[in-house]
């Protein structure tokens, strides 16, 4: 047999191959597959951690179905994520559609993405200081116009909004970026098509720019969207949940369950529910925009 | 047709400059207030530049001001010990960068490049992992870590990211896809076997993706703070991100440190920032759906 011959012929490589996913499959197992498996277990049982876990069948759910924080809580992320996501892509469909029609300048989408490449907690504190009711500018300025000033973390009314706006403000960019490298996947052609029928830029946008974007929207909305239902850090490092439980999302019950209570068996029910929010939304997105179907044809 | 656009086109270039300062004036206010004594910012909230500069928060943030400077300046009093959450930090995400890319670096190789069975079958299950959100795997998670003995520890804060993110090996997986297959079969022929090619070949040809990913895994694990909070409370293993959180929980009601906290964000953003100034083209380049579809 030559060389050649044995370097065409397609080989077993197994040994070589399971030397190398080793390490990787050592993280799978055990913090990827092993906590899944674990975390819908310990959803049926009662733990504090410092026992061994008691199995108690559906209990867990049946507690939650009669709890009101946990439904406030669901209502809360649904209002935050209907907030936030709706802002959010409206805003970065328009910002994509001017960058992709003035600029492909580095500088301007550089400084747009910004704020999504500093932490979540450095983000929330800015906000935090630039929205304080005393002396943060925002409120400066609303009393300078003669406005009443807002509390904006503090009124039961505004706490949501204000968190969905601050995370708005830190996503902008890159959706928009996302969007914009969905843009560029549209070709030329069309728009000079459109131009020779006289279809203005009003025209050309409802017409073809967002019909053709659409597969890449259900991308990034399906990005955007599983990322929003686990909104943590903003709320944790400035309400904590409050005013009362105005801003107490799942995530942030679900963690003062099993760390502040000990409720690790309920916790974990209810990070299933949210796991089965998140796949169920993102489902229905596939669903309801057609993401698979193209109109490029 | 051309003047009409004009005026729209104006109006345009307007729009998204109000957007590109919305995004960079904030972190301008960061950078105004960190220089301002505390005492000063109520006087002068609308001043463009830092009320009274000084930089006494920076001297609190770093333990450097004795206590009766900081109440002077309205800080708290408390002493930090951020050069300390400033190298926890900076452990943890340089070694889950260099693990992580490295570890999911050999596994998209084999998942890409060697023929072996159950191959593709095997790189679905991995790639199923990116379905499960983080918060229902840190429970458990934090049970793991807790029975090896690892509760705030640094090796506890990264090693479950240490190994392997299923995007991780997914992005490297489709670079590797795209190199022609004659090169290790050049190299085969020559006798080398897969490890060698892969670490004489294909990583210093993939020098590219390879550093775009490190610089992702980087910022993600230094920004994180669910995780980080979880496993890290005590000062020996706190990160950036969880002492700036409890930062501010220490300051008193009525008055905030709103000075000294800006000055630890800024801290806290910088190595990202700077990170941003030499990699931005890379990073800005990064996002998009060249792998998606």
């Amino acid at each position: 047999m030559t060389t050649a011959a044995v370097a065409r012929r397609p080989r077993n490589q197994l040994l070589p191959a399971l030397g190398m996913i080793a390490p990787a499959a050592l993280g799978f197992l055990v913090f990827y597959l092993y906590p899944t498996l674990r975390g819908a277990y310990l959803s049926l049982t009662e733990y504090n951690v410092l026992g061994s876990p008691v199995f108690v069948g559906l209990q867990n759910y049946v507690d939650m179905a009669k709890d009101d924080v946990f439904w406030n809580a669901v209502r809360v992320t649904f209002l935050y994520v209907v907030l936030n996501i709706g802002f959010q892509t409206v805003l970065a469909v328009g910002l994509a559609v001017l960058m992709h029609r003035l600029t492909k300048s580095v500088l301007i989408r550089g400084s747009l993405l910004l704020p999504y490449l500093i932490a979540n907690v450095v983000v929330a504190l800015l906000w935090f200081w630039m929205l304080d009711f005393n002396i943060g500018i925002v409120n400066a300025v609303i009393d300078a116009i003669g406005l009443p000033k807002v509390a904006f973390f503090g009124d039961e009314a505004w706490t949501v909004a204000t968190i969905a706006g601050v995370n708005t403000w830190r996503h902008l960019g890159y959706t928009a970026l996302l969007v914009f490298a969905g843009l560029q996947m549209i070709p030329a052609s069309v728009y000079e098509a459109a131009a020779v029928d006289g279809a203005g830029e009003w025209r050309t946008f409802w017409r073809i720019t967002l019909p053709l974007l659409r597969p890449v929207l259900v991308l990034v909305l399906v990005i955007t969207v599983t990322g929003a239902f686990q909104v943590f850090d903003t709320v944790a490092v400035t309400t904590a949940g409050g005013p009362g439980n105005a801003s107490r999302v799942l995530q942030l019950y679900i963690y003062e369950q099993a760390f502040a209570r000990g409720h690790f068996g309920y916790a974990s029910a209810m990070s299933v529910v949210l796991f089965l929010v998140l796949a169920g939304a993102a489902f229905a997105q596939m669903r309801l925009l057609r993401a698979g179907e193209s109109d490029l044809s | 047709m051309r003047t009409r656009i004009t005026w729209g086109r104006v109006l345009a270039w307007v729009v998204l400059w109000f957007f590109v300062l919305a995004t960079v004036l904030p972190f301008y206010w960061m950078l105004r207030t960190a220089f301002s004594d505390n005492q000063a910012l109520a006087a002068q909230s609308f001043s463009l530049l830092p009320a009274d500069f000084t930089l006494g928060p920076f001297k609190r943030v770093f333990g450097l001001a004795t206590p009766e400077e900081a109440m002077a300046e309205g800080g708290s009093g408390a002493s930090l010990s951020f050069w300390l959450y400033l190298r926890n930090s900076l452990v943890v995400a340089t070694a889950v960068t260099v693990g992580q890319v490295l570890f999911s670096s050999m596994a998209a190789y084999a998942f890409a490049r060697l023929s072996w069975p159950g191959r593709d079958a095997w790189f679905a299950v991995f790639l199923g992992a990116l379905l499960v959100p983080p918060i229902f795997t840190s429970l458990p998670n934090f049970l793991t870590i807790k029975s090896l003995g690892l509760l705030n520890t640094l090796p506890g804060i990264m090693l479950p990211s240490l190994f392997m993110t299923p995007f991780a090996i997914f992005f490297m997986r489709q670079f590797f896809l795209g190199i022609p297959k004659e090169i290790d079969e050049a190299a085969m022929i020559d006798g080398a076997k897969p490890w060698r090619i892969f670490f004489r070949i294909i990583l210093p040809i993939s020098a590219a993706p390879v550093t775009t990913l490190g610089i992702l895994t980087f910022i993600n694990t230094w920004n994180d703070y669910f995780w980080p909070l979880l496993v890290g409370q005590t000062e020996e293993s706190k990160v950036l991100t969880v002492a700036l959180g409890v930062f501010r929980s220490q300051t008193p009601q009525g008055a905030p440190d709103w000075a000294g906290l800006m000055a630890a964000s800024l801290v806290a953003a910088l190595p990202i920032v700077i990170l941003y100034a030499v990699f931005g083209r890379r990073v800005i380049n990064s996002i998009g759906f060249s792998g998606i579809k």
